[in-house]
């Protein structure tokens, strides 16, 4: 029991940073109908951004501010000016586009920050909170981080005009475009949060899995995972996805015996297919209700 | 009087292919004029271009600013209301956030609430159903729905795209009487585009005919009626 309640709360941590992942990747995916595969490097590159931040003397929570600042800043520029212009291109132009800038932050990465694996500092105690023997400080307080973030996330696009307006022009571009919403700013406003929400995952998971240009790789597997599993249209069902792949991740390494750690990743894989086989949209996809 | 919008010269293009050859017409103020023709006669790209949603060659004024060169999200912030043809409401938004986002551009909030409560006396049915999913209304109620979202702009010009398209004759006279009622009440000026010229016609003080893409008639729309082959060809008898 004690080992399976580790395991449970060791995957709804690790799952909360592929739920923000997932996030990130769908919010671009609703605005545009792509997959952003570049949204890892860009979460890789942040927390490169952050760790420079800690290194240069400010502290933590500073640097964490400074950074999804940065990043929103950086990504909603990015769109305007590398995707915007192939906005109407062929489907595989602009994939092409995506890859080009994930190899691109990568080999930025490596070359400015070298390939060598950093230790990245964890904001919560080494000690585990209350004295409980299941969870770790870092682990409970991802936990936290990350609902805290989906709530703001979620109250923003549900309570806020400018929400509202993104998921108008998400849903409807010609429509939105008549009502006045300034849909291509809506786009990169789209891109600004991905990219802020993915330097929180980055931050999060550099202390367990060590800074370096690579570290994102498998977690944006497992972020399409959550998104696929979710359903790629809708942010709610993403991020429970994500979880639910943390989780299952977590629990098929622990006890079954042949998956162990080092066939975990091949689990999120075979997750990705079963879905895109049996259920394609998702398990909350919408199949649209609508009367003729 | 005098003319809110003017369209002189106007071409437009879908891709390489050209769509208006050349089109002339004014819309005087506080009227409701219709554009008439066939299917392909280029009733709805007028529409589309005076919105700037496809690209277009020739000058469009309102008030005798200048409408294009400026992007559709500009032209709706001067006031000008697009109805497209078939769905185009937020499907997945519910029917109040679809008349919130028709006052998007507006920053009177207290006058938006007055506008809302307004517009829900024009259609009660909307009232009833504003927490629904605008895609579980019926083809009439989101017809209105899109008439009502475009209402909220407090617009000065409205463009109709078939608002009777598809739907039963007794809703489409609820529909033609409260656009009557809008522009009597509000002043909107209003250019209708229709296939169901009869109806049109009756609405309409001013008429244009479209064959591929040109004004081959124009005048009062009591003349149109009156005219021989309008008879023939559009009201059928």
């Amino acid at each position: 029991m004690d080992l399976f309640l580790q395991q449970f709360l060791s995957g709804v941590a690790i799952g909360g940073i592929y739920a923000l992942v997932a996030l990130a990747v769908v919010m671009i995916y609703q605005a545009s109908d792509h997959f952003n595969f570049a949204q890892g490097e860009m979460a890789m590159f942040s927390t490169y951004v952050a760790w420079s931040l800690i290194a240069a003397g400010l502290p933590y929570w500073q640097a964490f501010l400074a950074t999804i600042l940065i990043s929103f800043a950086g990504a909603v520029a990015l769109e305007r000016i590398v995707i915007r212009p192939v906005e109407h291109a062929p489907v595989l132009n602009q994939v092409i586009v995506f890859i080009g800038l994930l190899v691109i932050f990568n080999a930025l990465a490596g070359w400015l920050f070298d390939y060598t694996i950093k230790p990245f500092p964890s904001p919560f105690p080494e000690q585990p909170l209350f004295g409980n023997p299941y969870i770790g400080a870092h682990e409970l307080g991802v936990i936290g981080v990350t609902l805290a973030l989906l709530a703001l996330v979620f109250a923003f696009l549900r309570l806020t005009p400018i929400g509202l307006a993104m998921r108008a022009a998400a849903q409807n571009p010609d429509s939105a475009r008549l009502v006045g919403i300034r849909v291509g700013w809506m786009l990169a406003l789209g891109w600004g949060l991905a990219a802020a929400i993915g330097a929180m995952a980055g931050i999060m998971l550099a202390p367990i899995v060590f800074l370096e240009p690579n570290m994102m790789i498998g977690t944006l597997l497992y972020g399409f995972a959550g998104a696929l599993l979710g359903g790629i249209d809708s942010p709610a069902g993403a991020v429970v996805g994500g979880f639910l792949v943390g989780v299952l991740e977590n629990l098929v390494g622990a006890y079954v015996p042949f998956v162990g750690t080092d066939l975990k990743l091949t689990v999120a894989l075979a997750l990705i297919m079963l879905v895109l086989l049996l259920r394609p949209n998702g398990l909350f996809g919408r199949r649209i209700v609508r009367r003729v | 009087m005098g003319a809110v919008l003017e369209v002189q010269g106007l071409e437009a293009f879908y891709g390489q292919t050209q769509a208006l050859f050349g089109v002339d017409f004014t819309l005087e103020r506080g009227s409701i004029t219709t554009i008439l023709g066939a299917n392909g006669a280029g009733k709805t790209t007028a529409l589309r271009a005076i919105s700037a949603l496809i690209r277009t060659r020739g000058r469009v004024t309102l008030d005798g600013r200048r409408l294009d060169r400026r992007s559709p999200e500009a032209i709706t912030r001067l006031g000008v209301a697009h109805v497209p043809d078939g769905r185009s409401t937020f499907l997945r938004l519910s029917v109040a956030d679809n008349l919130r986002l028709g006052a998007y551009t507006r920053r009177d909030r207290a006058a938006v609430r007055t506008d809302l409560e307004r517009i829900y006396s024009y259609f009660p049915v909307l009232r009833e159903r504003r927490q629904q999913q605008a895609g579980t209304l019926s083809g009439g109620e989101q017809q209105m729905l899109a008439i009502a979202r475009a209402l909220m702009l407090r617009p000065r010009l409205m463009l109709l795209d078939e608002p009777s398209f598809g739907l039963a004759p007794l809703l489409v006279q609820d529909i033609f009487a409260i656009l009557r009622r809008i522009n009597r009440d509000d002043g909107v000026s209003i250019l209708l585009v229709e296939q169901n010229a009869r109806l049109a016609l009756d609405l309409a003080s001013d008429a244009y005919l479209f064959e591929t893409g040109r004004v081959v008639l124009s005048g009062p729309a009591a003349g149109l009626r009156a005219d021989e082959t309008v008879r023939r060809v559009y009201l059928g008898y």
